[in-house]
């Protein structure tokens, strides 16, 4: 090539676009920053005020089935398994629900019909978890004790699983409030990687002689599961960090649940309910303790879906989206 | 035009919202043949072709006039499920089911069709793949993800599924707009072949295509047929100015 194409006198920038850039550049570099500083911030506050209850139980901490404040001994088992145990039913209850409206949105209802109900199903994430939490303790609880507890353990108490005094304030409460509100998260997000499906794989079943349910199952979920799974990540991230409605709804009590009529607590309440009141520095430390830890669980949830993901896309080939 | 063919057409309007995207249109499929649907785009052609199985009627405010006779009896008075496993279509760009593999791809619509054995799911894999010219291709790795094949061998894939579903008429719809030059002439050899056991409808926007693989052609323009007959008729003899225009490279 001649060089002297290439030597062709461009254009000096104005100095006015070389600080403007500068000061774009300083700024969102700030921003950017800032924000992985608030990560650490938080995480390093949280490791200085767990030390006490770190250098008191080390890591025997994740086993200890008791929380005893008269005796000051802590565990944290009663509250992990709180968390886990709500949030599953919030996923078992909540993900059919919330994809099965994401289905009836995306395929079945009246085209009319799908702006205003897909409107009405986020607004359920619009309602304040404190409202939530007030219907749960007012409304549902109640319900729960004299008609829906009294049902199942009568028909399904030989499992176990429903043993005990019907309170209505329970983990089973809790669960099903929590179902409540992960149903829109996720079906707002399974809704639109539904609806993103291209219409040719949509075509591509239906010129096969597919039922609508074969389209659904052949062309649409498979093709937006990616989305779906990030969805349902994301809803069981709200369940284990919610805070307000879960402590109403609960029961609060610092014990591991042996049935789903169980009174019990999970991380985010016990940090509501007993941090600004707590004994003694120690209490205080083993509940910032505790937090420390369904951060952690919120991380490997983050990452094992990630390499869940990375797993299902890279064996099948679909795609990232 | 063409007394009674496989496929029967007779006096369809099909409809967008208001806009009538093809008119009053009477016209026989033959049997066993290749029927080729020419004309400038947006003439209706891929409409007209979407009014055999029935797919027109799944987009949004639309609506289809008329009646479609296969074997006698009018498509349109019958669930449109049961039509669509006797006509399968084939589409301009290759669609197979992303998440699927080869093998899956094929088998999808035996498995729709309720219960078949493992071995005649595995029989008719074969007998597709082999039919769509494919098999010698991938008889290694029919389990490898449909994505990983060539855009070509896509679309083979694509006609292996739509015929393992053993449809009686199989629709192509410019099923070589997105292919590269060899794998068309894959297409056209195949096509060729195909009619010695199914009727086979294609639309393409290339004449010379359709000169290459049609036994009768008809040409749309503005929504409405303009003429129908043997292929060789049409481009040498046309009897309309219309037809003669276009085929001479005058408009479109």
């Amino acid at each position: 090539m001649d060089p002297s194409t290439l030597s062709s006198p461009l254009p000096r920038p104005r100095k006015g676009h070389v600080w403007g850039d500068r000061i774009f550049g300083v700024l969102v570099a700030g921003a950017g920053l800032f924000v992985i500083f608030l990560v650490f911030a938080i995480a390093s506050i949280l490791i200085t005020q767990s030390r006490l209850a770190f250098d008191s139980y080390g890591l025997a901490f994740l086993i200890g089935t008791r929380w005893d404040v008269s005796h000051e001994v802590y565990g944290a088992v009663p509250f992990i398994a709180g968390t886990l145990l709500t949030s599953a039913i919030a996923l078992a209850i909540g993900f059919p629900l919330a994809i099965g409206s994401a289905i009836f949105l995306t395929t079945e209802a009246p085209r009319w019909l799908r702006g205003p109900l897909g409107s009405v199903i986020e607004l359920l994430a619009a309602i304040p978890s404190v409202v939530y939490g007030f219907w749960g303790l007012y409304f549902l609880g109640p319900y729960m004790r004299t008609t829906v507890e009294p049902i199942l353990a009568k028909s399904l108490g030989w499992t176990g699983a429903f043993s005990g005094a019907a309170t209505g304030t329970d983990v089973l409460t809790a669960g099903i409030i929590l179902a409540i509100m992960v149903i829109p998260t996720i079906a707002a997000i399974s809704r639109e990687t539904l609806a993103a499906v291209p219409v040719a794989q949509r075509e591509a079943a239906i010129s096969l002689g597919a039922t609508n349910w074969e389209v659904t199952r052949t062309a649409m979920v498979p093709y937006a599961r990616s989305g779906i799974f990030g969805a349902t990540i994301l809803g069981l991230g709200r369940a284990l960090g919610e805070t307000m409605a879960v402590t109403m709804t609960i029961g609060n009590h610092d014990a591991i649940p042996t049935s789903l009529f169980s009174q019990g607590q999970t991380i985010a309440s016990l940090i509501a309910n007993e941090l600004t009141n707590s004994s003694g520095p120690l209490q205080y430390s083993a509940i910032i303790y505790a937090a420390l830890i369904l951060l952690a669980i919120s991380l490997l949830v983050n990452v094992a879906a990630r390499l869940l993901l990375w797993r299902v896309l890279r064996v099948t080939g679909g795609t990232t989206e | 035009m063409m007394g009674s063919g496989k496929l029967q057409v007779e006096h369809l309007s099909a409809y967008y919202g208001k806009r009538r995207a093809i008119e009053d249109i009477s016209l026989g499929f033959p049997e066993k043949a290749v029927s080729a649907i020419i004309g400038p785009s947006g003439c209706g052609k891929s409409t007209l072709i979407r009014c055999l199985n029935r797919l027109h009627e799944t987009l949004p405010r639309t609506r289809v006039e008329g009646r479609i006779l296969l074997d006698g009896t009018d498509i349109l008075e019958v669930d449109p499920i049961q039509v669509r496993r006797r006509v399968g279509m084939v589409f301009q760009r290759p669609n197979p089911f992303v998440t699927m593999s080869i093998y899956d791809n094929v088998s999808v619509a035996l498995r729709f069709n309720g219960r078949h054995s493992r071995d005649e799911i595995d029989r008719a894999v074969i007998r597709s793949l082999q039919q769509a010219a494919l098999w010698e291709e991938v008889k290694d790795r029919v389990d490898a993800p449909a994505m990983s094949l060539s855009g070509g061998q896509q679309q083979r894939l694509c006609i292996a599924r739509a015929l393992a579903a053993e449809p009686e008429v199989l629709l192509m719809d410019e099923p070589c707009s997105a292919l590269d030059p060899v794998a068309t002439a894959k297409i056209e050899s195949l096509v060729k072949d195909l009619k010695n056991t199914y009727t086979v409808i294609i639309v393409t926007h290339n004449m010379q295509q359709a000169g290459r693989v049609a036994d009768h052609t008809a040409f749309l323009y503005l929504g409405k047929l303009v003429e129908y007959g043997p292929t060789e008729d049409l481009f040498e003899r046309p009897k309309e100015k219309l037809t003669e225009q276009y085929i001479t490279g005058r408009f479109g």
